[in-house]
């Protein structure tokens, strides 16, 4: 390709194609580079789209978007082996529009991004990896390089939003491969039921929709968490632990997923429903404190690639939909002004990031991960006696509820002491704050 | 409990017949030199196997997500890249 762009980008999910999107809005030449065969066909999420983030890119994806259902209720179901203690918000201000978080399906929703980005005026080309990017004399990223017999192609700047794997930005030494402490795996299966199936078992009519979030006896000791989302007809449900405590107490991510699966609570929900689809997916959760260097000359990292994620609140794709808005609006203010994309002049994009709503959560969950990893007693004390405390409360037998109280609080003693409890209390403070 | 092969046949995959896009880079490490075979232990496909001694890969099921090449932390054995342009897993939903 002899043409030059102003702007590459690597990578049609969310970071790419809000980052795309808005740089083709602005006028700007953009060609936007996808290894698989259709945007979405190698990308996988829970899925959750929260609104806003979308919001801020296309006001009006309501009309066209790909939705599956609004979400009106979260559940927190914290486990032991044959029992919950959960906590749910079901609010019919969530039923009302504008609807603040959906359901969705990553496949579908990514090709209709796609779309939008098309008609934005983007170029987007499908089953082209890039394999390399291309630097000048002085190491300024000037263009990447694809698996094509003169497979070279230039622009002012790259954006990287390759995903977590972030070959490119590796391979160019952008990066640090990740980490098995820092990313988590996560299998996941789409369920098929039929609409009323689904409606009858969540509660639900209409396009509203529930999620459940999972952790406790299921994640059997390792950091991570499990989740179960309604669609219209169909279930995703997954399970996300750290590959390092995968890697430790080696655990087959399938088996453990059967395991959860077959969960006394969770069983009755799914029965019935046809698994149509399997995926792994690693997802970044190193935080804050494991985020690489984010632009320099020539390039700026958005998305995976760069680990935006926010474990605590299963947060990604608004954080990825946020960087690569921000990663452009950066460029589209440099070129408007006639600067050239260099490190000192994209170092703009940090403090964009500084002052939005992604860094400023990343910060304030940076400990949290070294806490739970340090501090087992939340993934496996916990969730135990949270459960037994319920059942010992809840059992009605003769005794009176004050030698309940007694039992139940010496039962916390025993597993942590009272030191221990109190210590715990400010770790988790300390960890969230 | 469903095997990982019966999960695997609902995917869809365009398979790139004889390009592998994982590689081992020295097969004697796997074999003799680590005492783990995690690769065989969490990838999430089923890939990798590791019987009487040898260890295998077959990578027409993968699912693409970088688990073997992450917790192969010690040996870096193993060649990673994606499948050309195309090819590999075709999530229809994801």
């Amino acid at each position: 390709m002899s043409e030059k762009f102003d702007v590459i980008v690597v990578g049609a999910g969310p970071s790419g194609n809000a980052a795309a999107y808005t740089l083709a809005k602005a006028g700007l030449k953009v060609l936007q580079l996808e290894r698989g065969e259709y945007p979405g066909s190698k990308n996988v999420q829970g899925a959750i789209l929260y609104a806003d983030a979308l919001e801020r890119i296309i006001p009006d994806f309501r009309d066209s978007a790909p939705l599956e259902r609004h979400v009106i209720e979260q559940r927190m179901w914290v486990m032991d082996e044959r029992s919950f203690v959960g906590g749910h918000y079901r609010s019919e201000d969530f039923n009302k529009e504008p609807y603040n978080r959906y359901t969705i399906i990553r496949a579908r929703f990514d090709k209709w991004f796609s779309d939008q980005v098309q008609k934005a005026g983007a170029l987007v080309i499908c089953e082209m990896t890039v394999k390399a990017l291309l630097r000048n004399e002085q190491g300024h990223v000037i263009g990447v390089e694809v698996e094509r017999e003169d497979g070279k192609i230039y622009a002012d700047a790259v954006i990287l939003a390759d995903g977590v794997n972030s070959l490119v930005a590796t391979q160019g030494g952008l990066r640090q491969d990740i980490q098995a402490s820092n990313v988590a795996l996560a299998v996941k299966e789409m369920i098929f039921l039929p609409r009323e199936t689904v409606e009858a078992r969540f509660n639900l009519s209409g396009q509203a929709g529930v999620v459940i979030e999972l952790m406790g006896s299921i994640s059997e000791g390792m950091v991570g968490t499990g989740f179960l989302y309604t669609n219209k007809d169909s279930l995703a449900i997954g399970i996300g632990c750290m590959l390092s405590d995968m890697k430790a107490q080696r655990t087959t991510p399938t088996e453990l997923l059967e395991r959860m699966k077959a969960h006394p609570a969770i069983a009755p929900l799914i029965a019935g429903g046809e698994t149509r689809e399997y995926a792994a997916h690693l997802i970044p959760e190193g935080g804050y404190k494991a985020l690489p260097q984010l632009y320099g000359d020539g390039w700026l990292m958005v998305g995976d690639s760069a680990g935006f994620v926010n474990a605590v609140h299963r947060e990604g794709s608004n954080l990825a939909m946020t960087t690569g808005r921000l990663a452009a609006e950066t460029l589209i203010e440099l070129f408007q002004n006639g600067n050239e994309p260099s490190a000192a002049n994209l170092a703009r994009y940090k403090a964009k990031l500084d002052d939005s709503f992604v860094m400023k959560d990343l910060k304030k969950y940076r400990n949290i991960t070294d806490t739970l990893d340090k501090q087992r007693q939340f993934i496996g004390d916990y969730p135990n006696l949270l459960n037994q405390a319920a059942h010992t409360f809840l059992t009605v037998d003769g005794q009176d509820k004050q030698s309940k109280e007694k039992e139940i609080m010496a039962a916390f003693r025993e597993r942590r002491s009272l030191f221990g409890l109190l210590g715990d209390a400010y770790r988790l403070w300390r960890a969230t704050r | 409990m469903i095997k990982v092969e019966e999960k695997l046949y609902q995917n869809r995959y365009r398979v790139d017949a004889g390009l592998p896009h994982i590689r081992i880079k020295n097969e004697d490490i796997c074999n003799s030199r680590c005492p783990t075979q995690q690769c065989a232990v969490c990838c999430p496909a089923g890939c990798w196997s590791f019987e009487a001694g040898k260890i295998g890969l077959i990578t027409d099921g993968c699912l693409e997500c970088g688990t073997c090449r992450v917790v192969c932390d010690e040996f870096k054995n193993v060649d990673w890249n994606y499948p050309r342009g195309g090819y590999g897993i075709l999530f229809k939903f994801g």
